[in-house]
């Protein structure tokens, strides 16, 4: 079971009535492994996490999330994925303690264990000095940064990581992106990570995924997919140009 | 469970320091605690020169003072506390994106509508005995009577039907907050569900019954029993009306019939009771016992209804 993947899709298909939002996606992910999964909007990103979360029924096709099925099992995948969802919501009311005190209850961590982490993941995302103050009177960053700490507080063998860095100042983003990075390195977290900013992507990703139009178009290294579209002289390509390439063809 | 108490403990405490609760307790306590004052002091001029008057004390939940009793009041305004506690219950996570959030978490989608009814629950069981316990004190200074053990027990189930009923009115809420995505939208189907069913039907139920023509060779006393009959049968689809039957059975123990035709006034209660003993506990519950399971019928149903709306609500859509 070691080589298990930790998400592991077959023919899985999405259908909104007559549109089809997943069209036969087949993708593994290894464990430990920063997943850069891209595309224009509306292609189905964000369905397929909700597919893989179990918060989404899929309309065909097989999902395994760390072997198990989030049809069938969602809550033992729920407790195993932290999710940062695009736009989430918050409560106004509470300030950042009491909310992630709330998550730890929902995710039934003992208090003082819980504490703790609350504290440690304050720190790390830069919030525990405005840690007392009410929620909605966050900024946009601020507020993206709590999300991280949600995850941080959780610490879930996979994150699902939808525009994390949105909103935030480029010091904000520099520090996101070394926690997402240590998280893979030290203790193994497999990440997921939805982004337009393909330069931070390019800087993070062990192995990206492009989906257009629900149809996963590109799966590889960046080494890998620039030599598909440029030819191994393509040394020099960014993963903008390959993308943008991979767009114009299936738009085109 | 614990996801369950968490979100139960979080909707209190937001209920608790909610504007909107504060000023509907306030303005509820106020109204009735002085109802109460004047139905004290009504009661204490009437009962005057009586001898050993019984179950003097229930008296302040059902005499009127000034406009209509205790009871009453209750079953008109009562539901408005279930309503304001439920209508955005749902809809509200929903517009801000903290419903995605919370069953991105590993918790069962029935925790989030089980932990927010039961805090409502709790929040209606707070109110109803606290305003109790307040007409309950104020009953001891103006009236200067102790209620005996049989009062209290019929307080006791007073309050427990009450909150049965006002219950069912913040499951309707919060069915109306699952099924529309508009806060607007929720608050004005409660608000019109409620006008409709305490007031129009009981309205409407009258005019219909009183439209039936008279039959031929029928009595002028049949004909008023059989329409009074009909309208009380048409009547039955209210909540309200089936609140307020039980209630004045169980608050009045001299009270023998759920449909009293002619309104009979304290002196001729009393001198009736002269013949009748008062009924006693069991009895008054044996009598509105189907008023009562269909107060919780209708409670389970609607609960019902909005668990499985919201078990099959797709979840893109929030």
């Amino acid at each position: 079971m070691a080589t298990q993947p930790a998400i592991e899709t077959r023919d899985l298909c999405k259908r909104y009535g007559a549109q089809l939002a997943v069209e036969r996606l087949n993708l593994q992910v290894a464990e430990g492994e920063v997943f850069g999964f891209l595309g224009p909007n509306g292609a189905g990103k964000t369905t397929t996490l909700l597919m893989l979360l179990g918060l989404t029924e899929p309309s065909s096709g097989t999902a395994r999330v760390l072997g198990l099925d989030p049809r069938r099992q969602p809550i033992r995948v729920k407790r195993q994925v932290g999710y940062l969802q695009e736009n989430m919501g918050f409560y106004r009311d509470l300030d950042a303690r009491q909310m992630l005190a709330f998550i730890a209850e929902l995710n039934d961590l003992p208090a003082g264990e819980a504490r703790e982490r609350a504290e440690a993941a304050l720190v790390a995302v830069g919030l525990a000095g405005e840690a007392g103050k009410k929620i909605g009177a966050y900024s946009r960053g601020m507020r993206q940064r709590l999300g991280l700490a949600e995850i941080l507080l959780k610490q879930p063998r996979i994150a699902f990581l939808d525009e994390p860095t949105i909103g935030l100042d480029p010091d904000g983003t520099g520090r996101m992106l070394e926690v997402i990075q240590r998280l893979a390195r030290e203790r193994g977290m497999t990440v997921l990570l939805c982004s337009h900013l393909l330069e931070q992507v390019e800087r993070i990703a062990t192995r990206i995924g492009i989906m257009i139009g629900g149809r996963l178009v590109a799966l590889g290294t960046l080494g890998e997919l620039r030599d598909a579209k440029f030819g191994v002289a393509g040394g020099q390509y960014t993963l903008e140009e390959i993308y943008l390439k991979y767009f114009r063809e299936s738009a085109g | 469970m614990s996801a369950l108490r968490a979100i139960m403990r979080k909707e209190v405490s937001d209920h608790f320091s909610s504007n909107r609760f504060l000023i509907l307790f306030s303005l509820i306590a106020m109204v009735s605690i002085l109802m109460v004052y004047m139905a004290g002091l009504k009661i204490s001029q009437d009962l005057e020169g009586e001898v050993k008057p019984t179950f003097v004390f229930l008296m302040l939940f059902t005499s009127s003072g000034i406009g209509f009793p205790l009871v009453q009041f209750v079953a008109f305004f009562g539901p408005l506390v279930g309503l304001i506690l439920g209508f955005d219950s749902i809809n509200r996570e929903w517009n801000e994106g903290t419903l995605s959030k919370l069953l991105a978490q590993p918790i069962y989608r029935d925790a989030v509508v089980n932990g927010k009814f039961l805090a409502g629950v709790l929040v209606i069981a707070v109110t109803l005995v606290s305003i109790v316990l307040a007409i309950t004190g104020l009953g001891l200074v103006t009236l200067g009577v102790v209620p005996g053990v049989e009062e209290l027990y019929r307080i006791f189930f007073y309050l427990l039907v009450s909150l049965v009923y006002i219950c069912f009115w913040l499951g309707v809420a919060i069915l109306f907050s699952i099924l529309f995505r508009s806060i607007t939208t929720s608050a004005l189907a409660s608000l019109a569900s409620w006008i409709f069913f305490s007031f129009l039907i009981p309205l409407a139920a009258s005019a219909a019954a009183s439209a039936a023509p008279p039959l031929a060779g029928e009595s002028n006393t049949g004909y008023v029993m059989r329409v009074s009959e009909l309208e009380r049968t048409l009547s039955l689809v209210s909540p309200m009306r089936m609140y307020l039957e039980s209630m004045a059975v169980i608050v009045d123990p001299l009270r023998r019939t759920t449909s009293a035709l002619v309104a009979v006034g304290r002196n001729e209660d009393i001198s009736l009771s002269r013949f009748s003993g008062p009924l006693s506990l069991n009895q008054s519950l044996l009598m509105v016992f189907p008023q009562i399971v269909f107060l919780v019928a209708i409670l389970v149903l609607c609960f019902a209804v909005s668990y499985i709306v919201f078990q099959r609500r797709e979840i893109r859509s929030i």
